[in-house]
């Protein structure tokens, strides 16, 4: 996020699109709806009418996909009215006029055609973004997860440059990043590019810089991403894979080829809490102590670092996460793995990366933590980013073409799947066991429209097969209007229904990142429900 | 800065910040005026009647409604503030299951602080009794339960609900006795829009809902929420070698107290029986356990065999910070190759 959580509540007008608020972010989604009950216009854009639809000032249900034209529509609303900021694209942006010249192709009949929304409604949400300030954009994987999903980041981006709705409270582009540490798991460098705090691995001088602090010769090659590495994998250029806390059997999306490639491993290791469906496939298991069992600090979605604690030892012979790579360093590495604990670690990452330079954990005593940029011991953090100037220089205002996405509902397979998130679950494996949220939610659901299901002859409660071109899977169909004609909707926390055997793993060229909000799909073979 | 004030409470004097309340500025100058519906969250509505004080000599009005202005003399007791609120008070406590050992509020019960600054006169409680019948107590929901026979109808889950939470699941249902505390239809709370947040609970102040088989923990661990990327700030409460509760850390600016029911209530895996407690080695297709030096020995053993391109490393976005950096280090400096990766993209 550009800002702070707490500065949710202090904004006039709040644009949710590509996120599933209060099943994902439910205390965020909290704010908003404060928010919204004092006064703050909230505009909704989603394909399903999620639960912050009831909150809600104006509802854009948007066909999935279909978000960059959906966006540069509100741009092209807000440049003809001249309710842009001019003197903020003067004096802050570039490339203005070869936006405005790409607005050209969003006429309102294209629009309105691939959206499925008319006009009207969304030059009326162009305006209330415009004309209520200070106003934030809020997004989440329903942005990211396509073959287009850096131009969707770049089109929500543009809408906030044009109206200066950046560097200042209440403003900004604000990703909720999905789990708990998937920020500092970004920061830290847990990406094929980058070192620590975004320091590129191609630079010669960050390099240089990692190979004298390590005391080791390193790569200057970019790594391979995660999909990327099944793919290598099945090929038979990787075959020894260190897998820690994740479950990309049913995570990640096309299983089925994930499947096929972890049989091909010479070696497997998968470090985790429980067996979970990818631990079956490893040669060694470790057993890692959960959160509750270790210090450690986790850096949330608003770039916020904050302590983790050990409440209580941990489970068994478990070890923390810290405690195994470290021994596992000692073995294979002269040097480098001698650490005794997460408060030496944190010394380390600060004398190496200039956003956590100031962090120590004697500061992050402080119940309020510390968010980056903290680039040195005196440093306050920062609670919004790009304050009076871009870091990059000027934010530059990025042309768009729109793109379908790469698989769309044919004959063979009329339906649209889009995945999403329950309140009740997180990923795969630990809240099917914590005692209470299964009962919740048991199973997974197929939401499908009143209107194909009776096309079907289908019923709420039947078991039915979904089928893509990857595979097929048995689920409880759910016949609701949350989801429109056309469009269903499974979430992917169930290995009894593991929902990514249908998804689509094609990627977008620029993040990598698997298109899991949009596949075809059909709808067969289904088994009354008991009467 | 908010102007200061000076007002004076039973003829002591007090400094406060305009806008306060009479009730809070009492309240925060450890002045106790009994009270049930008022929560420092919440907008006050004056329904219990009970915070009546008299001001400048002026008939009673309710302290928590009245906000403090310059000068005022308060008065928080008089024979007619004592007849309305014991009254009160009898009306509310007849009325209530007064099963007090085994109460989840027994140690945080504002109805017992209130009987205990009230005189309470059992010979008129025993009058008032058997006006209304046993109500059925709601189990449905697997985090906690409402037993309509302790509420006290002060409405703050009702409040926190709508103006917390903005979910909107209670409300005041019926009239007069019949009054109750209820869903959308009357129906269990498990069948209604409720989302089991549990902030009606954390606030309910009387034990009416309450957590299900509630344990006071014997200390509390300020930490981090493991579930998603807002990264509330809660306290695990611990009994031995279990975690048995969390609660909200209201200091914490990513959450200021509030949790999510994940986050409340989803710690049941920590203690569960299928965690991993062993090293385990695969041998002929079976897992075996093992010991950390024998599965570690393994491990180097077969990494150190391949390193550079033939290597990959998937971190995890549920560990720590130091965690993912050590596996980032392993991969880069010990195994030679940039291929790590999370899944940031799922």
């Amino acid at each position: 996020m550009t800002n702070s959580i707490e500065e949710v509540k202090d904004a006039a007008c709040i644009l949710a699109i590509g996120t599933n608020t209060t099943a994902a972010h439910p205390v965020i989604a909290y704010s908003m709806k404060q928010a919204s009950r004092n006064g703050a216009k909230l505009i909704v854009a989603n394909p399903k009418v999620i639960g912050l639809v009831r909150s809600a000032d104006i509802f854009l249900q948007n066909q999935p996909g279909s978000d960059v034209a959906l966006l540069m529509g509100m741009a092209r609303v807000i440049v003809e009215l001249g309710l842009h900021d001019e003197t903020f694209i003067e004096e802050q942006c570039e490339n203005f006029e070869a936006f405005q010249a790409s607005l050209e192709a969003f006429n309102p009949e294209f629009v309105a055609e691939v959206t499925g929304i008319q006009w009207e409604t969304i030059a009326e949400a162009a305006q209330v973004y415009a004309t209520n300030k200070p106003a934030s954009i809020f997004y989440a994987m329903g942005i990211t997860q396509h073959t287009h999903g850096t131009d969707n980041v770049m089109a929500v981006s543009n809408l906030a440059l044009l109206t200066g709705s950046v560097g200042k409270p209440s403003t900004g582009v604000n990703p909720l990043r999905g789990q708990n540490n998937v920020q500092g798991a970004c920061d830290l460098g847990a990406l094929p590019n980058v070192y620590t705090g975004y320091q590129q691995v191609t630079d010669p001088k960050v390099q240089a810089k990692f190979e004298e602090a390590w005391g080791v010769k390193l790569s200057g090659e970019n790594g391979l991403t995660h999909v990327e590495i099944i793919d290598a994998i099945d090929e038979g250029q990787i075959k020894v894979l260190y897998i820690v806390g994740e479950n990309p059997i049913l995570s990640e999306a096309n299983a089925n080829h994930v499947d096929k490639a972890f049989r091909k491993l010479d070696f497997m290791v998968v470090q985790d809490i429980f067996m979970s469906g990818t631990a079956e496939y490893a040669d060694v298991v470790l057993p890692a102590a959960s959160f509750a069992e270790k210090d450690g600090t986790f850096t949330n979605t608003e770039r916020r670092v904050q302590r983790v604690r050990k409440a209580i030892a941990p489970v068994g012979d478990s070890r923390p996460d810290w405690w195994i790579v470290n021994e596992i360093g000692k073995r294979v590495a002269e040097k480098g793995f001698d650490f005794d604990g997460p408060k030496e670690i944190m010394e380390e990452i600060a004398a190496l990366t200039p956003i956590y330079g100031g962090i120590t954990y004697e500061r992050l005593e402080d119940v309020a933590g510390l968010q980056w940029p903290c680039p040195n011991k005196d440093h306050p953090g920062t609670p919004y980013l790009h304050k009076g100037k871009f870091s990059r220089g000027k934010g530059k205002l990025i042309p768009l073409v729109y793109k379908p996405s790469d698989e769309m509902p044919d004959e063979e397979y009329p339906l649209l799947l889009t995945t999403d998130r329950s309140l009740y679950h997180y990923h795969t494996v630990i809240t099917r066991m914590a005692e209470g949220l299964d009962e919740l939610e048991k199973e997974e659901l197929l939401r499908i429209n009143p209107v194909d299901a009776e096309g079907l002859g289908l019923e709420g409660g039947d078991m039915v097969k979904v089928r893509s071109r990857r595979g097929e899977v048995e689920v409880r169909a759910d016949v609701t209007d949350v989801v429109p004609p056309g469009v269903v909707s499974m979430s992917f926390h169930f290995h009894e229904s593991p929902t990514n055997v249908l998804t689509n793993a094609a990627l977008d060229p620029v993040a990598k990142i698997p298109e899991t909000k949009v596949c075809a799909v059909r709808v067969e073979e289904f088994q009354k429900r008991a009467q | 800065m908010t102007e200061e004030i000076n007002l004076t409470i039973d003829g002591i004097p007090i400094t406060t910040r305009a806008g306060t309340s009479v009730l809070d500025a009492a309240l925060e100058n450890a002045i106790y005026i009994p009270h049930l519906c008022h929560h420092p969250d919440l907008k006050p509505v004056g329904a219990c009647r009970l915070c009546g004080v008299e001001i400048d000599g002026g008939r009673m009005t309710m302290s928590c409604l009245e906000p403090a202005r310059a000068g005022i003399e308060v008065v928080t007791e008089s024979p007619e503030i004592a007849l309305v609120r014991r009254t009160a008070v009898e009306l509310l406590i007849a009325n209530h299951d007064m099963d007090c050992l085994a109460c989840a509020a027994a140690t945080d019960c504002e109805l017992l602080r209130l009987s205990a600054h009230v005189s309470v006169q059992s010979e008129r409680l025993e009058r008032l009794k058997g006006l209304t019948e046993l109500k059925p107590v709601d189990n449905s929901n697997p985090f906690f339960s409402f037993d309509p026979n302790k509420c006290v109808l002060c409405t703050i889950c009702v409040r926190t609900c709508e103006e917390i939470q903005g979910v909107r699941a209670l409300a005041l249902i019926n009239r007069g006795y019949e009054t109750v505390i209820g869903t959308f239809g009357n129906k269990p709370f498990i069948e209604s829009v409720c989302e089991s947040c549990g902030e009606c609970v954390v606030r309910c102040p009387v034990g009416a809902l309450a957590p299900k088989r509630f344990q006071k923990p014997a200390r509390e661990v300020q930490t981090t929420c493991t579930y998603c990327g807002v990264g509330c700030g809660l306290y695990l409460g611990v009994i031995g070698d279990r975690i048995v509760s969390a609660r909200g850390d209201r200091e914490r600016p990513s959450n200021h107290g509030q949790l999510c029911v994940k986050g409340r209530y989803g710690f049941k895996f920590i203690n569960h029986p299928g965690r991993l407690t062993t090293p385990l080695i695969k041998r002929n297709g079976e897992f075996e356990e093992a010991t950390w030096e024998e599965a570690l020995d393994l491990v180097a053993e077969k990494f150190s065999q391949h390193k550079g391109d033939s290597f990959a490393a998937l971190a995890s976005a549920k560990c720590t910070n130091e965690e993912n950096y050590l596996i980032q280090k392993l991969t880069r400096a010990a195994m030679g190759t940039n291929t790590v990766d999370h899944c940031a993209r799922l």
